[in-house]
């Protein structure tokens, strides 16, 4: 077998393969060079009439032959098939860019968020969230937190009281009754938050509404300064407004604590009122068992709604109140 | 309460350097918020002067009367201006704004032309000067007190401050100007003179019989000062500088006995109340009213007296409700010339009592419900008897006095406890000194603190640590965080509601919070009956439309969704998680044990009890499409099954096992509604709403909604998992046909009976309802898979068999041949 032949015919082929323009032209192109007919393949099946020696060289040399002619319509074969591929592909663009279905836009509504928000940042310094109903004993509500039956606190007025009002059952007009829940069951030290759902006789408006939200919490344990209050404030503010906030505390009255204290946060560039605190009257302690020689404590309380209208600068509570999607849809699932 | 800064100044020395906005910061930092600080006279500037009227031209072809006025303003010649105001006479004088002045508005008095005559100034009302609120006429004035032609600016002290400051109800005392100056000077370290002291031991002659005084209950009042007073003659003057001090307190001047009650009420914060003599029968008793009776307040309401209330008697009928509104029968009338002037001190609950049930909230209420300093009864109504024989011809008679003042105890302070509660160092010496600002005597060697008579408030030693702090400054307390507790995080329900709230947002459902009230016909719209339906009602409900609480969360939903639609939604998704209220339990009386120590187990037992179970739920409803329609044309709309398929999720998050089945249950379409059933119980439901209701208040039909009892769910177990198998699988397909009848929860339920413990799973792939006969066809496909090897197709083929067995025994089901 003469190399030089061989090689011609890979020449042949690789040219015949390398002209063909689409995958059927590469079909007879390959027909013609590794077909039946093909020289290779009649070389192939002469070595049967050579003699033993030569055989073995010749078929050494046709079988590289059919090896390279076979690479090399691989190779033609992989180009062809991918210029198809990207023909096709290119057939089926389409205009990304038009509306896809979708599902609707789901989202928490902001109260939740927030509440989500204040519940991590105090579980992470180690509080607990509490809870607690929201049809109250009146003396959970009330006396217990040293808020006598003739404050004016539990008017009808301010009040929402449920029928028999001889029951004292009222919706909570805080979630102050939480903390007394948590004295009753607990034994000091207590870390806790309240967050909830609160009732006041108030007629819906801009700031007001009749159905509202706190968070209040409460830490009674041995050595619990005003200090601690302010430091626990100052924090929170931050958590709440960002670093830059500032606070400050105004002497009040609130019959649960004492000294009491408004706490007003500097935002925005004017003071703002957030919320109340104090030291834990120690009438309240004792009224929960709590030995007030060895137990100090301080609590603090501040409406959620306020909180949120404050940060996210919302100026109406009809829109935090009314349910409508297209308000609840811009916070997503967080703010 | 308002406090004039020339009023102030009289009792406490203020330099000149200090200015409006430090007094303001002053009283905030020590908790009095001020309100607001009025500039009294900013904008006005002069000529403004009295003059007196001359001669009063009525001009009447206007629509309304206008006067063309000649006025003495001292000047050489008459001047002649023209006016709207008709309350003042021939001889009258008023206040005039000569051409020059300007009025607060940036209002620019000049000569005009006006009503066909030439108006050269303008005579002035109260509130055009921007000193006062009325605008019902000019001010008018008696020629004896003001100067004709003197600056008006100057004799009505109109260039002035005034504080508008909210008192804390804890701190009664500083309803007056004795105890804002006291504050002032106490937060600036100014001196302060304490104008009581110039009234102790002010003497009047006796000169006759004085109406009596007695106190029938000392609970209701502690001391009764009683001062006659004769030979008032009626028509006395107010003088202007206490006319404009009570105008400037944001009162009106009425007499001058009224005036002066009213006067030393603002002054020293005791109110006081003037009978007129004549009218009483016999000696005043301060009594309950005993029995209900009609009585007429000196406002002219007629009033039903509640037996309880307490009055101020006399021999014959109630003529005061007691610290609140004196009684029309004996009220200082202008023909008054005898005069019983009442000071009491009366109990702070029965004044707040009497306010209440009457609605009624006067100045002398809002300051004897707050505790009056006892020792006011007395100092109080010597100072009306000094300023009213001082400015008319009235003669003291004689006091009278029942009871004596009850001071607050002495305080023993342990001297380590307000350092140790406020968290900064302070020693006794200062302590002490900070409480003598404030009134109180304290003993360095005793260690006792006596608060001032009017600090009533000051009982306990954490009274006392408040003053010491807000005298030392709230800004002073360092900022530190408390000591860090043990780890903490939120419970399993509470982890678990956060998942299925973000769970739904992240579905497209949009979380909405609803108001739990509702009322009956909405109850009776959606169908609920029994104990579903029974809820509490609120004894004073917002409005009468929604007088009960809640029973489900759906209605809630419906009316969110009929507002949404109503302001152009079509498709969306919402849900809301809350308590729901159904009066299951009936209310006990109120279970109140006395505070201050910790009531026994069993009372606080009873009191949880009391307070009936709320059960907390998760619902949705899912209206119109599920998808946002577009150019492709008409989206999927949402049906039952989404809704189920919802509530399935939130259980499967729950890693609970449920059953389902149907429900005729409200307020969800008879045949369409899913009930989910967890370790027997009904614990969800899902399907598509009530067609009714669905029309009822437009929502779109088909709607769909599920309704999840969040806190009837049993707890989810620690998940143990079972290892993953990683052996082939094999899949066998059976198609079964039974009565239409069958569910295919059944069905599937005995396949898994039968299949045995290598199925892993099983899923309906067909359902097939046109056979006939009544018959349905339903195809599974069973997976099953060895941990440990490759099935045989034997083994399979059996176990296929077993699963088909068990079926045809539980459901009747065959084969499907065709």
């Amino acid at each position: 077998m003469n190399p030089a032949d061989v090689q011609s015919w890979i020449e042949a082929a690789e040219k015949a393969f390398s002209k063909a323009t689409d995958l059927e032209s590469l079909k007879t192109a390959r027909l013609a060079h590794l077909g039946d007919k093909a020289p290779i393949s009649l070389a192939s099946r002469a070595l049967g009439t050579l003699a033993p020696d030569e055989k073995a060289s010749s078929g050494k040399i046709i079988g590289e032959g059919k090896a390279a002619i076979t690479a090399a319509l691989q190779k033609a074969t992989e180009k062809l098939e991918a210029e198809r591929d990207s023909k096709v592909l290119l057939e089926e663009i389409v205009d990304i860019t038009l509306p896809v279905k979708r599902s609707h836009r789901g989202g928490l509504h902001p109260i939740t968020i927030i509440k989500n928000e204040i519940s991590d940042f105090f579980i992470e310094q180690g509080y607990s969230v509490e809870e607690g109903p929201e049809l109250e004993s009146g003396w959970l509500n009330f006396d217990a937190l040293n808020i006598p039956p003739d404050h004016p606190a539990r008017t009808m007025q301010d009040t929402f009281y449920i029928e028999p009002v001889e029951s004292g059952m009222v919706l909570r007009t805080q979630t102050s009754p939480v903390q007394i829940r948590s004295m009753l069951e607990n034994e000091p030290p207590i870390y806790m938050i309240c967050p909830g759902r609160t009732f006041r006789a108030d007629e819906l408006d801009a700031t007001h509404s009749p159905v509202f939200h706190q968070v209040e919490g409460l830490v009674v344990d041995k050595g619990i300064t005003m200090a601690h209050l302010k430091g626990t404030l100052d924090n929170f503010a931050q958590a709440m407004f960002g670093p830059d906030v500032t606070t400050r505390l105004r002497p009040s009255f609130f019959p649960f604590t004492e000294p009491s204290a408004e706490v007003d946060i500097f935002f925005n560039g004017r003071w703002i009122e957030w919320g109340g605190c104090g030291m834990v009257n120690p009438k309240v302690l004792a009224t929960c068992g709590i030995e007030t020689n060895v137990y100090s404590g301080f609590a603090f309380g501040m409406g959620i709604e306020r909180t949120l209208m404050v940060r996210h600068n919302i100026t109406d509570m009809h829109d935090i109140v009314e349910g409508d999607l297209r308000f609840t849809r811009q916070f997503g699932v967080g703010l | 309460m308002r406090a004039p800064l020339s009023w102030l100044k009289e009792f406490v020395e203020i330099p000149k350097s200090v200015s409006a906005d430090q007094i303001s910061d002053a009283l905030i930092r020590v908790g009095f918020e001020v309100e607001e600080i009025i500039q009294e006279g900013a904008g006005l500037s002069g000529p403004l002067k009295f003059g007196k009227v001359l001669t009063i031209e009525e001009i009447t072809e206007f629509k309304k009367p206008i006067r063309y006025v000649g006025l003495d303003c001292g000047e050489k010649e008459t001047r002649y201006v023209i006016c709207g105001a008709t309350n003042f006479k021939v001889g009258d004088v008023i206040v005039a704004a000569l051409p020059g002045a300007v009025l607060p508005g940036d209002f620019h008095i000049a000569a005009r032309e006006t009503y066909g005559k030439t108006s050269n100034g303008m005579i002035c009302s109260a509130r055009e000067l921007g000193i006062g609120e009325d605008h019902s006429g000019i001010m008018v004035f008696n020629e004896s007190d003001v100067a004709i032609g003197g600056d008006a600016i100057a004799a009505l002290e109109i260039n002035d401050v005034i504080f508008d400051i909210a008192v804390n109800p804890d701190r009664g005392y500083a309803l007056s100007i004795r105890g804002i100056a006291r504050e002032i000077a106490g937060s600036l370290a100014l001196k302060f003179t304490d104008p009581v002291d110039a009234l102790r031991g002010l003497q009047f002659s006796e000169t006759g019989k004085g109406v009596s005084a007695k106190i029938a209950d000392r609970e209701t009042a502690s001391v009764f000062y009683l001062r006659t007073i004769s030979d008032f003659e009626p028509g006395a003057k107010v003088p202007l500088w206490m006319r404009r001090r009570i105008e400037k307190m944001g009162m009106r001047s009425i007499s001058l006995v009224v005036d002066i009650t009213n006067y030393v009420m603002l002054e020293l914060g005791q109110p006081l109340h003037a009978f007129d003599k004549s009218k009483i029968s016999g000696g005043l008793t301060i009594k309950r009213a005993g029995k209900a009776q009609k009585f007429i307040t000196l406002d002219g309401q007629e009033r039903n007296l509640d037996p309880d209330d307490l009055m101020v008697c006399d021999d014959k009928q109630p003529l005061a409700l007691a610290g609140t509104m004196g009684g029309l029968f004996s009220e200082i009338t202008d023909t008054t010339t005898d005069i019983a002037l009442e000071a009491v001190r009366f109990d702070p609950v029965c004044v707040a009592k009497n306010s209440r049930r009457h609605k009624l909230s006067s100045e002398a209420s809002r300051r004897l419900e707050r505790s009056v300093d006892p020792s006011l009864a007395e100092l109080a109504s010597a100072r009306f008897v000094q300023l009213l024989t001082a400015h008319s011809s009235a003669k003291h008679v004689a006091t009278v006095v029942d009871g004596e003042p009850r001071y607050s105890p002495v305080i023993t302070l342990d001297p380590t406890y307000i350092p140790r509660l406020l968290g900064f160092d302070i020693t006794w010496p200062e302590i002490a000194g900070y409480l003598r600002t404030i009134g109180c005597d304290a003993d360095e060697k005793t260690l006792q603190v006596d608060p001032p008579s009017w600090r009533s408030d000051l009982l306990t030693p954490s009274d006392l640590a408040e003053e010491v702090a807000r005298m030392v400054g709230y800004e002073k307390i360092p900022s530190v965080l408390p000591p860090r507790p043990k780890h903490a995080s939120l419970t399993p329900t509470q982890k678990r509601r956060r998942a299925i709230a973000n769970m739904l947002a992240s579905r497209g459902l949009a979380e909405v919070q609803t108001f739990p009230f509702t009322n009956q016909e909405t109850i009776d719209q959606m169908g609920f009956v029994g104990e579903r339906a029974a809820t509490y009602r609120i004894a004073n409900p917002m409005s009468e439309e929604n007088p009960l609480m809640r029973v489900h969360l759906v209605p809630g939903l419906i009316d969110v969704a009929a507002r949404n639609i109503s302001r152009g939604a079509k498709d969306f998704a919402i849900f809301e998680m809350g308590s729901i209220f159904r009066s299951a339990q009936k209310l006990i009386p109120a279970v109140s044990p006395v505070i201050l120590k910790r009531p026994d187990a069993k009372t606080i037992s009873e009191i949880y009890k009391s307070v009936p179970p709320q059960a907390f739920h998760v619902a949705g409803l899912l209206v119109g499409k599920a998808e946002s329609e577009n150019w492709q044309g008409k989206s999927r709309a949402y049906t039952w099954q989404d809704a189920i398929a919802f509530a399935q999720e939130i259980l499967d998050l729950c890693n609970l096992k449920y059953s389902i089945k149907r429900s005729d249950f409200a307020p969800w379409h008879p045949g369409r509604c899913a009930e989910l059933i967890v370790d027997g119980k009904a614990v969800a439901h899902a399907g598509e709403v009530h067609p009714r209701i669905l029309a009822k208040y437009g929502l779109p039909e088909r709607s769909a909604a599920f309704a999840v009892g969040l806190s009837a769910l049993p707890d989810s177990e620690l998940v143990k998992p079972n290892r993953v198998g990683t052996m082939p699988a094999a899949f066998q397909d059976v198609a079964l046909v039974v009565d239409s009848g069958v569910s295919a929860q059944a069905v599937e339920v005995a396949l898994r009976a039968g299949a045995g413990e290598l199925l892993e799973s099983i899923s309906l792939f067909d359902r097939y309802d046109k056979i006939g006969e009544g018959k349905i066809s339903l195809a599974f496909t069973l997976t099953f898979r060895a941990e440990d090897r490759t099935l045989t197709g034997a083994e399979v083929s059996e176990m296929r068999s077993a699963a088909v067995a068990s079926a045809q025994k539980a459901t009747g089901a065959v084969i499907r041949t065709a």
